[in-house]
């Protein structure tokens, strides 16, 4: 159990106008210098959805970690992903009788939504929690023979101020550390509601991330 | 005879720039100086190579002071003078008015007469915009915040001649002295009483204003029509030597006359050419200018009475720095910058060699002050460029502050980030997709009747020939981001791109390529932004008529997208290979045949487009295999 295992990570990020971002702009800063990270922007790299199929599956062979990372669009993913998806997890490769490509790897979403954490819940305006919302990726997930984990989130980005803007890029950093050098555990994180709440979770769990 | 003198003083003076300048650049000492030393070696009290005719070609050399305050006009639209407006009035005003006070106050208390002192603190308020701005370009420094405030302050003063000339006449308390100029000519004022002049003098101005302004446009657009080149240069060099011509003859500067129409033209579309032909002319009389400042400096004058000339330049040069210190520090600047700004300024200037004689023939001053003025003046604007040194080299490392220059750095010309030349059918798109996203764009196009229309539409389009370097210097590509080519000419591109590729190797390109084989030879030359003219047109077209044909609109969106990436691919492959000229052949045949394959692999099939992910005829597979042995497992 524990073996230490350095996972290589690539991150998915699709946000189709970074220049109206306030979270979103903070939260990757950075990302593209950090080791065992490949930073992918979608729209920058498909603004008119012509997705590369071949390079993509490259891609997320070389990686063991997979992160969807984007702001929260009607309750779902922005449509590049979705595109992404239809084109990219082949039949016979992603999953399948034969598709095995991706056996074993680590899937989870990183989302900002505009509403609060509170709303996400079965007595909030919104009805469902996030990680239920979440239910065709995590099946997805399923399907392609992966380790589906819950949501890093940053809920209530409306009126977020910058300094807890910076907070949460702190802490995504040291999930995203965690995974690389293989302090993470996956069948810890695997039972929380949040990712972010290894963080503060058990005494083990944050000292091992720090 | 005569021809072959004038080959001697020509030899003698390009000679001359031509040895001390590189020498004296490779010294860290810049042009300027080295023009002055040259003067002074080859003067009367040198070599004595160039003697008495010093006056006159100095005469003739003043020329390439009233071009340069052409171009300074030219450069000078409303929009920068409005930005500049607080360093102008605020610096250049303040600089002005305090040193005259000054002067004035330290004069009197010499015991001169106070019209004298008045007088001769007005024409040393001024300091030499043609060594300060040669200076500081040549090092660079124009464009840093104390570039700028000195700029500032020089535009201030080649303004306020104007008045001082008109006001100069009226503190006269000596006679008139009815005299020729060097040249034995006579103005049309003289013997004209005092008021009357000064209106004269204001009506040409408004006249050369005026004709800059509704006359000289129509005239240009004329001869552009013409497309000869050196019709164009000859027409500007007319415009330059008739404005001269005309204020010389009522007695004023002719730099003046120049400067305001480079004003009133700065805003039109042959701003640029105007630039580009003029500048060499420029820069050469601005050298041959220097050095005959250096052969006149009288060295007889100065060592009949080292200690007063050489006291009243320590004294010129001290208040200066004075003035300028305290209005440095009025205005904020950081210690650097201030200690750049004060020692650029602190001398006086060629309009000082003007005024002087000018309020001497008018009665203002007495004949010996006037010409120890002209030593002191000529003695401070030798040692200016030694004093920029002296600080460069041991004030600034020791007492600077190294702050950045680059933050306080503002663009002085307002130059935009990209140049676009020709702006026909294709270049327009482009430049208007920019424009609607408040992109600043500065257009070249050779067509006159094109940059008219534009120009009414509020374009900022400029007239002249792309791949000339000097219009591209004046339109900006030292400072712009990237140029767009997009000329229909294939020649034409390929010289403009070989000449930013030379000049302005920080450019980037991006170009428009006129068929394959053309899109080759640019990217053989190492353009790596090539956009073959008709691709994206005829793919468009080659979609409509497949959906005519009845394919579903996005079916045959894709086709074309993953042609497109196909032909890219085909396209920098092909690049490479092309030297090798047997296998060029070879592979283009193979090109032909791999796109035909690829369209035929893309649509012949109905059941195998290329977007596998949207296929679902492998799962329906998977499916009927896995009921199979279901049933099999019921039976
Ligand atoms: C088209 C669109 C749909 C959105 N849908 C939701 C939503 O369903 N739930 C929610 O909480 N916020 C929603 N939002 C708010 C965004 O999630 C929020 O603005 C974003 O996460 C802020 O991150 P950014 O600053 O990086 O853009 C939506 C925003 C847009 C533009």
């Amino acid at each position: 159990m524990e073996t230490r295992l350095h996972r290589k990570v690539l991150i998915l990020f699709a946000h189709p106008a970074l220049q109206h971002s306030r979270v979103n702009r903070k939260l990757i800063a950075g990302l593209d210098r950090l080791e065992g990270i490949t930073f992918h922007d979608l729209y920058e790299n498909y603004p008119d959805f012509y997705i590369d199929v071949e390079r993509e599956q490259e891609l997320l062979s070389e990686h063991e970690v997979i992160v969807f990372h984007h702001p929260l669009y009607w309750y779902s993913i922005p449509a590049i992903l979705k595109e992404w998806q239809d084109l990219v997890l082949e039949h016979g490769w992603a999953y399948g009788h034969e598709g095995r490509a991706l056996q074993n790897k680590v899937l989870f979403n990183t989302i900002t939504t505009g509403g609060p954490e509170r709303a996400y819940a079965a007595d909030g305006y919104n009805h469902y929690t996030l990680r239920q919302l979440l239910a065709p990726i995590e099946q997805t997930a399923w399907l392609c023979r992966m380790t589906y984990l819950p949501p890093f989130a940053v809920h209530g980005t409306h009126l977020m101020q910058p300094e807890l803007i910076d907070e949460y890029r702190q802490q995504y950093q040291r999930i995203l550390k965690a995974f690389t050098r293989g302090e993470l555990e996956v069948e810890q994180a695997a039972g929380l509601e949040r990712l972010n709440d290894i963080l503060v979770g058990t005494q083990k769990g944050a000292s091992d991330v720090r | 005879m005569y021809g072959e003198s004038l080959f001697v003083q020509a030899f003698i003076y390009l000679g001359a720039a031509v040895i001390s300048v590189p020498i004296a650049k490779r010294l860290g000492l810049g042009s300027v100086l080295g023009y002055l030393l040259a003067g002074m070696i080859l003067g009367p009290f040198g070599l004595n190579l160039i003697g008495e005719e010093g006056q006159d070609v100095m005469h003739f050399a003043e020329f390439g002071v009233v071009m340069m305050l052409f171009l300074i006009g030219l450069e000078l639209q409303p929009q920068l003078l409005w930005r500049l407006r607080r360093s102008i009035l605020g610096l250049g005003g303040l600089q002005v008015t305090l040193s005259t006070l000054l002067g004035t106050l330290g004069l009197s208390l010499f015991g001169l007469q106070w019209q004298f002192a008045l007088a001769i603190s007005l024409s040393l308020a001024l300091s030499s915009t043609a060594l300060i701005l040669q200076t500081l370009n040549e090092k660079g420094i124009i464009k840093t915040g104390a570039g700028q405030s000195a700029f500032a302050v020089l535009l201030f003063q080649d303004i306020a001649v104007i008045p001082i000339l008109a006001l100069l006449p009226l503190i006269a308390t000596l006679p008139e002295i009815i005299s020729s100029s060097g040249h034995g000519s006579h103005t049309w004022v003289e013997g004209m009483p005092p008021l009357i002049k000064t209106a004269v003098v204001f009506l040409s101005i408004i006249v050369i204003i005026l004709a800059a302004r509704y006359l000289m446009r129509p005239v240009f657009r004329f001869i552009a029509r013409a497309r000869l080149r050196e019709i164009f240069t000859a027409a500007a060099l007319l415009i330059v030597i008739g404005i001269a011509l005309i204020m010389t003859k009522v007695g004023l500067s002719p730099a003046l006359g120049t400067f305001l129409a480079g004003v009133v033209l700065a805003n039109s579309e042959y701003r640029h050419e105007l630039e580009g032909n003029i500048e060499p002319f420029k820069g050469l009389l601005l050298g041959v200018f220097f050095i005959a400042v250096g052969s006149s400096l009288d060295f007889n004058l100065v060592l009949e009475n080292p200690g007063r000339i050489f006291g009243f330049v320590g004294l010129l040069i001290l208040a200066k720095i004075v003035v300028l210190f305290i209005l440095g520090r009025f205005f904020r600047m950081g210690l650097d910058q201030n200690l750049i700004f004060i020692f650029a300024l602190a001398q006086g200037g060629e309009f000082a060699f003007v005024l002087a004689s000018f309020a001497v023939q008018n009665g203002v001053l007495p004949v010996g002050i006037g010409n120890q003025m002209v030593a002191v003046v000529a003695v401070s604007m030798a040692l200016t460029p030694l004093l920029m040194l002296l600080n460069e080299k041991l004030i600034l490392p020791r007492f600077g502050t190294r702050e950045s220059e680059e933050q306080e750095a503002d663009d002085i010309h307002g130059d935009n980030p990209v140049i676009i030349a020709g702006f026909g059918n294709f270049g327009s798109i482009v430049g208007r997709l920019l424009h609607a996203n408040n992109v600043g764009t500065t257009v070249l196009e050779y067509d006159s009747d094109h940059v008219e229309t534009l120009r009414k539409l509020g374009y900022k389009v400029f007239y002249g020939d792309a791949s000339r370097t000097d219009l591209l210097a004046a339109a900006g590509a030292e400072q712009a981001r990237f140029i767009i080519i997009s000329v229909g000419d294939a020649e034409k591109t390929l010289e403009i791109v070989e000449t930013v590729k030379r000049n302005f190797p920080n450019l980037s390109i991006l170009v428009r390529a006129i068929g394959r084989s053309h899109a080759y030879e640019l990217m053989d030359l190492g353009v790596d932004h090539v956009y073959r003219d008709t691709l994206d047109t005829s793919l468009k077209m080659g979609v409509d008529a497949l959906k005519l044909l009845g394919y579903r609109s996005h079916h045959a969106h894709r086709a074309s997208q993953k042609f497109r990436q196909h032909d890219e691919a085909m396209m920098a492959e092909l690049a490479e290979m092309r030297h090798d000229t047997g296998a060029y052949i070879s592979r283009a045949r193979q090109a032909i045949f791999n796109l035909q394959e690829l369209l035929k692999m893309d649509l012949e099939d109905g059941g195998e487009d290329q977007d596998f992910g949207w296929d679902p005829t492998s799962r329906r597979e998977e499916a009927r295999e896995y009921l199979k042995k279901q049933k099999k497992g019921d039976e």
